[in-house]
């Protein structure tokens, strides 16, 4: 392995690789491998969203025959439910906000040559890629993918006998997870030793961009909850195959004895949810990073309240562990638990809360530009908003009691953790292509896929609501077997023509992509007029980040509209300024 | 675009709350001694959570729209990193807020699931298995009999599904069902096993909800207080057959479920 200088020394991380294979496959540069989690991520969520069409498709007209994959089964649409869960979790959401971004960007904004261990950092790469082919295989054998959901709750998930796609698909399943927890826990170790030891002089931490804040703590909340799952997920294989008995107690499927006895299904739950709850932060932190970003660099103000934001950040990701247990208010668990856990739920609203008052507070009396990034980071807002508020909802377990396992909670967790999500990775595409490809996207596209994305998100998300308080259960494939779901099956339809809709409106997402990568109007150097230090170097940056010259960092990185500078904002390598505070 | 923005904003908002206030699709009718005082606190819960919903809405539309860049070089961004008081303020309130919902709904939440049932309580065994629930009332002698899982055979329906033992003496008056039926105005336990994998008893009318998981038995309680057929959903993702796992809460008068609980315990002899 290449040697590597401390930040500040004048040393190259390694020398330039030549040739195709060591330059774009396995590459040991961050900016490569950064793009290649993006790519990956960019090819689950078409697999991911691609099966949320064909559930959508399923529940409305269940008989129908389409091309290439027929008539949709009920056991299939199961799959399709847990695939589609697990491939947006962990392929994606997981996958492009930190892999992605955070691996092209986090060393460059704190003024380093590469990650910390550009070896481990490759490894992770490849390891999440033989996860989500594995993941893919399972659609492939005999009994196709699993049925028990991205939750995996056992005993569904831990005997074979239990339903279709419980054989190998789920043993495939489960391995494909354990193996991206392993390049999970490599890349954690690599994001934080990174922001610690790389930082370039005069980067103190609470100089760092919000946006590094975010990727930091995600990456200490993957390193305490995947190493859970994984332990969680090898449990899980020996109960199906070594004939042990974790988390299966003495159970018939269909009347035949399954051998197993003593364990708790509870168990499972609470690992699971133990890594589940803080996964949610960590797909939704890095993309508060970024927005609280886009927002002070668009609306050319600095970004109210730095150090709440800061604060607010390590409440969450300390709180995020405490929580789990709201995920089981209906299981069995102790009612004097279940209220400990929902006190703790209803406090991490707090700092959420405190996060959005700061995001509005940035806007007022800014001078804002709506260019396409921040238009998302809007979007973002008011997504993240709209998800929250149906938190207190289900945080009070009383009110769990009618809304647990109903449409609501997709509502809720779509907005805030999956749709808002995917608003930071497209703002964060939208922001950041110039200095990654050299080229600007096209900007008129671009506005016609927020347009799109925010109105179709809300006509997808915003009436499964109406249909978790009439009490529609989730995971139902069809609803003509209760007769008091009959009166929901028009706003059903509607989710299914605005999801179809919606999905299409991508298209333009994808057609901007890559017709920009090669057509795209030529990028400057700082495009957005940003303070970071991503923008001071050439676009795209070269292989050791700032062409052998290593920054050194005066200011914060929100100065913008200094009263008395030249321009409305201060780079963070410019000298420093006399009015910070 | 700043003035879109607004205008697309607050039409959702106001879309979006048109069809929570107007109740186009709201709660099933309650029909249990719960559901007043879950919906009651469900109604404040979305009071408060609807006013945050519009104001945080409202007002982003507004901001947006409010400090559009107008262009000019008299249109300058205020150059300020925050107020603390402002930050002390907000989340005091919310934090305020929050505990505050949560603490009041606490007592409904102890009254549901922190006191056991009443002693005089109907009690009824709910058996979920894939894909159907299965009902036992312990008849006269008020004792279950003895299930044994090598006596299970699914495909016998009742009894035989349930691997009720013929031998033990107290499992002779057991009255097995794929109908519940109570009575109305008392309170019932509920006593939540599964055979195979979780499934969960919802009860969308009761504002019931609880998992039954292999391996446990748990016990609830709910009063019904109006007669009627209510249907009951499966909740829990069990497999293939979830969306089929359905069954019916026959609420009657204590005369007609005392006549029929004796048919049926006349017909076990």
């Amino acid at each position: 392995m290449a040697t590597h200088g401390f930040a500040g020394q004048e040393t190259h991380a390694h020398a330039a690789p030549q040739g195709f294979i060591r330059k774009w496959i396995f590459s040991l540069d961050h900016k490569i491998i950064g793009l290649q989690y993006y790519f990956l991520a960019l090819a689950a969520v078409f697999v991911g969203m691609f099966l949320s069409l064909l559930m959508r498709i399923h529940m409305i007209w269940p008989t129908v025959a389409l091309p290439l994959v027929g008539e949709i089964k009920p056991e299939a649409y199961l799959s399709l439910v847990t695939m589609h869960g697990t491939i947006m979790v962990f392929f994606v959401l997981t996958t492009a906000p930190q892999g992605g971004f955070g691996n092209y960007f986090l060393p460059i904004q704190i003024g380093a040559p590469d990650m910390a261990f550009p070896v481990l950092n490759m490894l992770s790469f490849w390891t999440t890629f033989l996860g989500f082919i594995v993941m893919l295989a399972a659609f492939f054998v005999t009994g196709g993918a699993p049925l028990h959901g991205w939750t995996g709750y056992a005993p569904l998930s831990a005997l074979p006998s239990a339903g279709p796609g419980e054989g190998l698909g789920a043993d495939l399943w489960i391995i494909s997870i354990a193996i991206f927890c392993i390049g999970a826990l490599m890349g954690a170790l690599n994001f934080i030793t990174t922001t610690l030891d790389m930082r370039a002089k005069g980067m103190s931490m609470m100089r760092m961009p919000l946006t590094c804040w975010a990727w930091f703590i995600t990456a200490i909340l993957g390193l305490l909850a995947f190493g859970v799952l994984l332990s969680g997920g090898i449990l899980l294989l020996m109960d199906r195959n070594l004939g042990t008995s974790f988390f299966v107690p003495l159970v018939t499927v269909n009347g035949q004895l399954t051998g197993h006895k003593g364990g708790s299904p509870l168990l499972w739950q609470h690992l699971f949810w133990f890594f589940g709850h803080p996964e949610v932060y960590i797909a939704i932190l890095p993309a508060m990073g970024l927005c609280s970003q886009l927002l002070s660099v668009f609306s050319r103000k600095p970004i109210f309240g730095y150090k709440a934001m800061v604060y607010a950040m390590l409440s969450i990701g300390f709180l995020g562990f405490m929580v789990w247990g709201h995920h089981m208010f209906m299981s069995g668990m102790s009612p004097y638990t279940a209220f400990a856990f929902s006190i703790m739920t209803m406090a991490i609203g707090v700092p959420s809360a405190i996060k959005t008052f700061n995001w509005l507070g940035t806007l007022v009396r800014g001078k804002i530009r709506f260019s396409s990034p921040m238009l998302f980071a809007i979007g973002f807002v008011s997504l993240f908003v709209s998800g929250g508020i149906s938190g207190p909802f289900l945080a009070q377990p009383v009110l769990d009691i009618p809304l647990h396992d109903t449409a609501f909670v997709p509502a809720h967790f779509h907005l805030i953790m999956g749709v808002a999500s995917i608003f930071g990775i497209f703002a964060a595409t939208y922001y950041w292509f110039p200095k990654m490809f050299g080229r600007m996207m096209n900007e008129s596209l671009a506005r016609w896929h927020f347009w799109f994305s925010f109105i179709g998100t809300y006509c997808i998300f915003m009436p499964m609501h109406y249909l978790g308080m009439a009490a529609q259960p989730r995971r139902y494939s069809q609803f003509t077997e209760l007769q008091y779901l009959a009166h929901l099956i028009p706003l059903n339809k509607f989710i299914t023509y605005a999801a179809i809709v919606t999905i299409a409106g991508q298209l333009i997402f994808v057609a901007n992509l890559f017709w920009s990568m090669f057509k795209g109007k030529k990028a400057s150097d700082n495009p957005w007029e940003a303070t970071t230090l991503e923008w001071t170097t050439a676009t795209p940056p070269p292989h050791d980040n700032f062409g052998g010259r290593t920054p050194v960092v005066h200011n914060g990185p929100y100065e913008y509209s200094v009263p008395g500078a030249p321009r409305d904002f201060v780079m963070q390598s410019d000298p420093a300024i006399k009015a910070a505070h | 675009m700043g003035l879109v923005l607004l205008i697309i904003i607050w039409l959702i908002t106001f879309v979006s709350t048109y069809f929570f206030i107007a109740k186009t699709w709201w709660l099933p009718v309650g029909a249990s001694a719960s559901a007043a005082s879950i919906d009651h606190h469900f109604t404040i819960t979305y009071i408060l959570m609807g006013i945050v919903f519009v104001a945080a809405q409202v007002g982003l539309g507004f901001l947006v729209w409010r400090y559009r860049d107008r262009g000019g070089p008299s249109n300058k961004a205020e150059y300020s990193h925050g107020n603390t008081t402002l930050e002390i303020i907000w989340t005091v309130l919310t934090a305020v807020l929050f505990v505050g919902l949560n603490l009041m709904s606490s007592s409904i939440w102890a009254s549901e699931r922190f006191r056991p049932a009443e002693a005089n309580a109907v009690r009824v065994e709910v058996t979920g298995m894939q894909f159907a629930w299965y009902f036992r009332y312990p008849g006269p002698d008020g004792k279950f009999g003895a299930t044994k899982p090598e006596l299970e055979d699914a495909s016998a329906g009742g009894e035989g599904a349930l691997g009720l033992d013929s031998k033990d003496p107290a499992s002779k008056d057991d009255v097995v069902t794929g109908t519940m039926v109570v009575p109305v105005n008392r309170e019932i336990e509920v006593i939540l096993r599964a055979h195979d994998v979780i499934h969960s008893f919802f009860v969308p009318a009761f504002r019931f909800k609880q998992d039954a998981v292999p391996g446990l038995a748990i016990s609830m309680h709910f009063t019904p207080i109006q007669t009627g057929d209510y249907e009951i959903a499966c909740a829990e993702l069990c497999g293939l057959g979830h969306y089929k796992m359905h069954g019916i809460v026959k609420v009657v008068s204590q005369e007609e479920f005392d006549k029929w609980l004796a048919a049926r315990e006349a017909e076990k002899q």
